[in-house]
């Protein structure tokens, strides 16, 4: 797909204006309301987005029954903590472990768990993503700068369906003494998507 | 559908590229298409696997060349044309040239947050037992549907083994046929299933990885014992 550097003068012409035109006719006609427009780009700009998913992360880290919990039924354990909705009605939460690394896709679309992850990322829409993640998913996460143990299997999820998928990342070594707070910022959204491994604390930062 | 949508497996793309510190939008107009893409969305004239199977049949040199925005705008200006909803008049002037339809619902922002929270959910009650059970071993079936599917190519004629299921949800294939509402609600029992990458990809892939996908009980037939 095309970079996004060129979005606003594409060979479709300016989309600026044509997205303009688009919603001052659909609010002519009486179809929308503008004010849900900018209700809607709100929503996602400040209160959905990875910072939901890495307090839920935080939260399986140091709750064993929470932990137990998003792994039985994720969609009840993330409403808990108040996210669920739109593109995460159906939740499932797979784990990392020093045997398995898991990986979420979406190759026919853009499938994505938006109430704890926000909007995806350009490269998760992707056509380099979609193509080489099913067949070649270490190399994947070479390009993002991650090389996992050989003898770490991969399981990789594509979401064809309204099942939508986080991965559990594994605890870094060297946060015992650290709160949910702290922990959750360890929890990158790559982490959470399984092209990445939580950070590794700031020495010094773990209370003695 | 075969389009160049499904991509599991294609090669030549490249490299996957992460922009470092990347903008939640790359352009004003991207934030607007979200919100218009939701907002009609929420009007109920469509359903999410009619905008998916006018998305997938762009022609496949603009699918290609088209970011992921521009793909959603296409495909609201084409669902709208079809239902009548805008003109070409309109769309290529911008200009409203005829009353609007009424339409049943509109997405006022009082109700964004409830209707975000709300979503649309997929499972409905079965009305069948489920023919399969977490380990059976299957066969993806070697369908190729004109129409809209979620059953990727690269899955296709291959052995598997059913991890979960998920209860009956609504069958994507069957939403998308019907273009006005009411739509096909058909529902059929959901089956996460696994294959083995050598499975999918031949005997030099890496043993190590397998790979799973969402399939209803119509793309699957029992694996002969």
């Amino acid at each position: 797909m095309a970079d996004h550097d060129d979005h606003a003068h594409s060979h479709l012409g300016d989309m600026d204006v044509r997205v303009r035109a688009l919603e001052t006719l659909l609010t002519h006609k009486g179809y929308i309301d503008p004010a849900a427009l900018d209700a809607i780009i709100e929503t996602y700009e400040t209160r959905i987005g990875p910072h939901n998913g890495a307090a839920v992360v935080a939260r399986a880290w140091t709750d064993p029954d929470f932990h137990q919990w998003l792994i039985a039924d994720a969609t009840a354990a993330i409403a808990s903590m108040g996210f669920g909705g739109r593109q995460g009605e159906h939740m499932v939460a797979v784990e990392n472990t020093p045997l398995v690394h898991n990986m979420v896709v979406c190759t026919l679309c853009s499938c994505y768990p938006w109430p704890i992850l926000g909007l995806p990322p350009v490269w998760y829409k992707s056509a380099p993503y979609r193509a080489k993640v099913v067949r070649d998913p270490r190399g994947v996460l070479r390009d993002f700068g991650v090389e996992l143990p050989p003898d770490t299997s991969v399981r990789v999820w594509d979401s064809t369906a309204e099942v939508r998928y986080v991965v559990l990342p594994m605890r870094p070594s060297g946060t015992d003494g650290l709160d949910e707070p702290a922990l959750a910022a360890l929890v990158t959204r790559d982490a959470m998507v399984g092209t990445g491994l939580a950070l590794a604390p700031v020495p010094g930062s773990a209370p003695a | 559908m075969n389009g160049v949508h499904d991509m599991g497996g294609l090669h030549c793309f490249g490299p996957v590229r992460p922009e470092p510190d990347e903008p939640l939008f790359h352009a004003p107009w991207e934030k607007r298409a979200l919100a218009l893409t939701l907002a009609m969305g929420a009007t109920g004239q469509w359903n999410i696997d009619l905008s998916r199977a006018v998305r997938e049949a762009l022609p496949p040199a603009v699918y290609l060349g088209s970011s992921y925005y521009e793909i959603w705008v296409l495909a609201l200006e084409m669902l709208l044309l079809e239902r009548g909803l805008i003109t070409q008049g309109e769309r290529d002037s911008g200009l409203c040239m005829s009353t609007g339809k009424t339409l049943p619902h509109i997405l006022h922002a009082d109700a964004v947050a409830a209707t975000l929270a709300r979503g649309s959910p997929t499972e409905r009650p079965a009305t069948a037992p489920a023919r399969f059970c977490q380990g059976d071993r299957v066969i993806a079936r070697n369908l190729h549907p004109p129409g809209h599917t979620r059953l990727p190519r690269y899955v296709r004629g291959h052995p598997g083994r059913v991890l979960r299921v998920h209860g009956a949800h609504l069958f994507a294939d069957a939403h998308a046929q019907r273009q006005q509402p009411p739509f096909d609600t058909t529902a059929h029992w959901l089956y996460t299933v696994v294959f083995d990458a050598q499975d999918l990809w031949g005997p030099d892939a890496d043993p190590t990885v397998q790979v799973s996908v969402e399939a209803w009980e119509p793309y699957l037939e029992a694996a002969p014992a």
